[in-house]
């Protein structure tokens, strides 16, 4: 069913008005030889009854009928209700780009909002409107930042970075000249002198991540330094719950910081739609990709919001755009906004605290296991790096028949993260989990492990 | 600066010249044409051009559109007061909104340049 | 009635002190022997987060959506966005909490419901095209044309070509320079023929070995089918280069003609357009591409695939892979919107929704056309391309000021200034979920405006929250984020 109503009484009319005998007619525009003269081969049209039938059949059980212990760049946070009940209001999930801003002072407000909870979240001076998540987010962070010094030769990327952030970069960069060096971690962190040794003269910026992809905390503050001494920017790909908890980006004084923003009232959705959050300081404003909404007044004087400096975007810029984005994760930006909203300053120090609780909570149990370690012997967040007698894989596939979702594997990334990593997995914690889950978890390894 | 008197690029640049001295602005048509001027982009001191090259960029709120090196020069000087007073590129578009000075290094690029009826009436077409 | 109250920034709400989400104390020991985050890494002050009590929130934001047009309260005929009704089971169906719930690494047997689906998606989004070769990976629509060209450029490199152009006429969408600047080619725009189709000798003389892909829109950005695509295609085909079809403009022509037929050996769907993902006040869509075969080995990672001996699905890299464009499997939350509507549509819902568009575009440019010029033809597909650049010269009344004006008919505007081969263009699209009553008050709406006062209409809007902001000063002194100071 289409959602047609028109009556066939009526599709004459239109014909009529149009001058046409048929609706056929109307497509003679397409060379006959060009039609394609049958129905497309696709299963008959179901009812939505049928449908929530056969998904419900089809999917099976919520998160496979386990509990979520699995991190690696989306995580399984708490979203309030509030958060589903707002953002589901046709008025703002059913508008498109707020173009006419008259028309759109709800989405415009709701956005400028945004920007500056996220300003206030990262410590820096202006984010934009979203991009599309974090790998992407940290690609058109690279490109921002050759606009931004003109080097090109070469960026220096952590080791420690999420392996498929680094996987984006290599695939947006594999037709530029632009050199990228991974300095790798050592023993779960990268150094400030093997940074050092990798920042050449015509090195655009430093990447990094905090906490990074082990979970583990670098010393950004040493390393922005290094990339500073060279000439080049500091980018730094953060958590958005660690500022509950942590020093923010702007604390460390990086010049362009990104997140993926899904921990900020974003579902999981097998990994998509997310949110990118992108953030930098102010004098690089017209350098920066994404939308942006600007604060102003209209004829009358009221104060009103509007896409500010669009002479950057694709659809004016064209070819010379800062960046090929137009659709970007609006929806997304209007969860966290509400999400930061309800959730606060307290809220979100309670849920890095109750996260980072857990997550020690839950190392000090796993680690109790015989032969079991901490692959790291470092502070971290809210998640972290285990290490057991046993190949990764099977591990943790022998968790999941047990009803625990764990991992990733670390040998998932292939030799990105570093060799010898074939027994190791990553644990992530949130404020969700309890106590008797992770007693649960503990006791299913020292089963797994003991079998 | 008497507009008469200018030289034009069809790319809306007018140049003023004195020895070997090229000052370089856009004209009023060119800023009717792009309507309120946002933002304005100068080149750094010390870097050369040829005639064509891009020295810098406009932008209204819509459109946005490249400063064109008239002749080949280096550049001597930029009005650095202009971008915070946008309002002298349609208040004073031959005098105040002077964009930048270049050190002619092919004077002969100045034969290439339209006078103002010349100019006039490639805008018309 | 507009609430002032509510409608004040977050910011100027907050309170110190308040607390709104109560969360639980913590129901674990402190523990020992585990490494802690020095003083270095610590925070040291509290957030300066607005600190707001729930009630206040939800009236802030339910107030705010009030200042909003949208589908689902107005007609909202934004040309080339296909602005068409969001089926609301889909909200339901995509929120499911087997899909919102689903860790991108969780093991491969507990999503291989989730992944059926995926793969019955990507064989659907096949047919639909006629091209075999499907990735769902792409984020929304530009990121779909980058991929693809990254894919091309993969291609090229294998069979050892140097091929450094990408050609596109005037009339592109932007994204499509922008994406070929991005992926490192050299952009040739055409400006093509005054009968608004492409040029083939303009074409022709640009054509050679170092022609890469020809990126063109078709149904084109004028709403009218480019006639000669397939001889478009042949020519690009002779000289070794690929044709791309932006698929912006699909709704036009599901079940009556595929790009895979016509030339196009890649595309991209704009899911939140043409199959119902909403738009989310700007996003997030899905962006899927489709290639000929012979492009399928060069697919980003991963892809959906089944081994019908074991009866798995799995996710896996095409041989040549490009690799990632993003982290993560794909926008599945809008995939699955999509999928849902093809589902319950089937092959003749879909034909009836295009015919139904087109029917419904050419009505109104049958009702518009004594009134306002529309400089390309007296027939369209699913959109068309009015100019008011007469009574702009009789009146002074510009697209946009029409377009601000049916915003006080209750009417959102139409897209204006683009494409920008047409002056004072207004790009209308009905899309087939509207009645011939609405399409007949639009249309009079429309035709009242065109003989209103010029100062009237000039001044408009009258009746919508603010007017006509002021967009020089907002970008000559840029204002993004709030402070206590300002």
């Amino acid at each position: 069913m289409a959602y047609l109503f028109d009556t066939p009484e009526q599709r004459q009319r239109m014909l009529a008005a149009i001058g046409a005998a048929s609706v056929d007619e109307l497509f003679q525009q397409i060379p006959e030889s060009l039609q394609l003269g049958r129905e497309l081969a696709l299963p008959g049209a179901v009812s939505e009854l049928e449908l929530e039938q056969d998904l419900q059949r089809r999917l099976g059980e919520v998160g496979g009928g386990g509990v979520c212990f699995l991190g690696g760049g989306v995580y399984d946070h708490y979203i309030p209700a509030v958060v589903d009940e707002l953002t589901s209001r046709g008025e703002f999930y059913t508008a498109y780009t707020p173009y006419q801003a008259e028309a759109s002072q709800g989405t415009l407000q709701a956005f400028y909002e945004y920007q500056t909870l996220i300003s206030q979240l990262s410590g820096m001076e202006v984010s934009n409107a979203s991009l599309y998540e974090g790998g992407t987010a940290v690609s058109e962070a690279v490109f921002m930042a050759m606009r931004v010094n003109g080097r090109d030769g070469r960026v220096v990327v952590a080791g420690s970075l999420h392996p498929e952030y680094r996987q984006v970069l290599r695939t947006y960069f594999s037709r530029l000249g632009t050199e990228i060096v991974e300095v790798p971690a050592v023993d779960g962190v990268v150094s400030v002198e093997m940074c050092r040794g990798a920042l050449t003269a015509d090195t655009t910026a430093l990447v990094l991540q905090q906490p990074n992809f082990f979970g583990c905390l670098e010393d950004i503050g040493g390393l922005t330094a290094a990339a500073h001494a060279a000439g080049a920017l500091a980018i730094l790909a953060f958590d958005p719950i660690g500022p509950g908890l942590l020093k923010r980006p702007g604390d460390y004084g990086v010049d362009i910081a990104v997140a993926e923003g899904q921990p900020l009232g974003t579902p999981l959705q097998f990994g998509g739609p997310l949110l990118g959050v992108f953030t930098c300081r102010s004098e690089y404003v017209r350098k920066m990709p994404g939308r942006l909404i600007g604060r102003t007044v209209d004829r009358r004087g009221r104060e009103c919001f509007v896409l500010n400096l669009q002479a950057r975007e694709q659809h004016i810029r064209r070819d010379k755009a800062t960046s090929n984005i137009c659709t970007n994760q609006g929806l997304l930006a209007l969860r966290a906004t509400v999400f930061l909203s309800v959730v606060g300053p307290r809220g979100l120090r309670r849920m890095a605290e109750l996260s980072h609780a857990k997550a020690r909570y839950a190392a000090a149990c796993l680690t109790r296991l015989p032969g079991v370690v901490l692959k790291f012997e470092r502070a971290f967040f809210r998640e972290f790096v285990l290490e057991t007698p046993r190949p990764a894989t099977e591990v943790l596939r022998s968790l999941s028949d047990r009803g625990f979702n764990v991992g990733p594997e670390l040998s998932r990334f292939g030799g990105s993260l570093g060799a010898g990593l074939e027994r190791c997995f990553l644990v992530a914690l949130t404020e969700k989990r309890t106590r008797a889950e992770i007693d649960a978890l503990a006791a299913a390894l020292g089963d797994v492990l003991g079998s | 600066m008497d507009p008469e008197t200018l030289r034009y690029a069809k790319t809306h640049e007018w140049v003023s010249v004195t020895g070997d001295i090229a000052t370089v602005g856009i004209t009023d048509f060119a800023v009717r044409l792009l309507t309120d001027i946002v933002y304005l982009s100068l080149p750094k001191v010390g870097k050369v051009f040829l005639p064509g090259q891009a020295m810098g960029e406009v932008e209204s709120v819509k459109a946005v559109s490249d400063i064109y090196a008239p002749v080949a020069g280096e550049v001597l000087e930029v009005n650095v007061g202009l971008p915070d007073q946008l309002q002298l590129l349609s208040d004073s578009p031959f005098e105040r909104a002077w964009i930048v000075k270049l050190r002619m290094s092919a004077p002969g690029d100045l034969q290439q340049l339209l006078s103002r009826a010349q100019y006039l009436q490639h805008c018309g077409e | 009635m507009r609430n002032p109250t509510a409608t004040r920034l977050l910011f100027e709400m907050s309170e110190s002190g308040r607390g709104t989400v109560v969360f639980p104390e913590s129901d674990v020991p402190d523990v020992s022997g585990v490494p802690v985050p020095g003083a270095e890494h610590l925070a040291s002050v509290l957030l300066p987060l607005p600190e707001l009590a729930e009630p206040d929130v939800v009236r802030h934001f339910v107030n705010l959506s009030t200042l909003n047009m949208s589908v689902d309260s107005h007609f909202y005929p934004l040309g080339s966005c296909t602005m068409k009704y969001n089926p609301k089971r889909h909200e339901r169906l995509a929120r499911l909490p087997q899909a919102v719930a689903s860790h991108p690494y969780q093991q491969e047997s507990q999503i291989q419901g989730l992944l059926s689906v995926l793969y019955e998606l990507q064989g659907m989004l096949a047919e639909i095209s006629g091209l075999p070769g499907v990735s769902l990976h792409p984020a929304a629509g530009a990121q779909g044309e980058l991929t693809a060209l990254l894919t091309a450029a993969a291609y090229f490199r294998h069979r050892g070509e140097q091929r450094t152009r990408v050609l596109f006429p005037a009339s592109a969408h932007g994204t499509n320079p922008a994406s070929a600047a991005l992926a490192g080619f050299e952009c040739v725009q055409l400006s093509g023929g005054r009968d608004g189709f492409v040029d083939l000798s303009e074409l022709r003389a640009q054509l050679d070995e170092r022609s890469a892909v020809f990126m063109v829109t078709n149904p084109n950005t004028l709403g009218l089918f480019e006639k000669d695509i397939a001889t478009i295609a042949a020519m690009l085909h002779e000289v070794g280069g690929l044709v791309y079809i932006d698929g912006a403009n699909m709704n036009a022509i599901l079940g009556r003609t595929r790009p895979g037929d016509f030339g196009g050996d890649m595309m991209h769907y704009n899911v939140h357009k043409t199959f119902t993902g909403p738009h989310g006040a700007g996003g997030p869509g899905a962006g899927p591409i489709a290639v000929r075969d012979f492009l399928a080995p060069f697919l980003p990672a991963p892809v959906v695939t089944f081994d019908a001996v074991r009866n798995w699905y799995s996710l896996t890299e095409p041989e040549h892979s490009i690799g990632r464009m993003r982290s993560f499997f794909g926008n599945v939350g809008i995939l699955l919107r999509g999928y849902c509507y093809i589902r319950t549509l089937g092959g003749r819902g879909l034909r009836e929704a295009s015919d139904c568009a087109v029917l419904n575009a050419n009505y109104l440019l049958s009702q518009v056309r004594d009134f306002l010029d529309v400089p390309h033809g007296h027939r369209c597909m699913h959109e068309f391309v009015a100019s008011a650049k007469r009574l702009k010269e009789q009146t002074g009344v510009t697209a946009m000021d029409i377009a601000k004006r049916l915003l006080d008919y209750g009417f959102h505007a139409p897209t204006v200034y683009f494409p920008l081969v047409v002056e004072e263009a207004l790009m209308m699209e009905p899309t087939e979920t509207e009645s011939l009553a609405t399409l007949d008050a639009f249309a009079a709406a429309l035709r009242q405006i065109c003989s209103e006062p010029a100062e009237l209409v000039k001044g408009a809007p009258h009746t919508t929250a603010v007017c006509r902001p002021d967009e020089v000063n907002a970008a000559r002194k840029p204002v993004l984020c709030w402070s206590a100071q300002c």
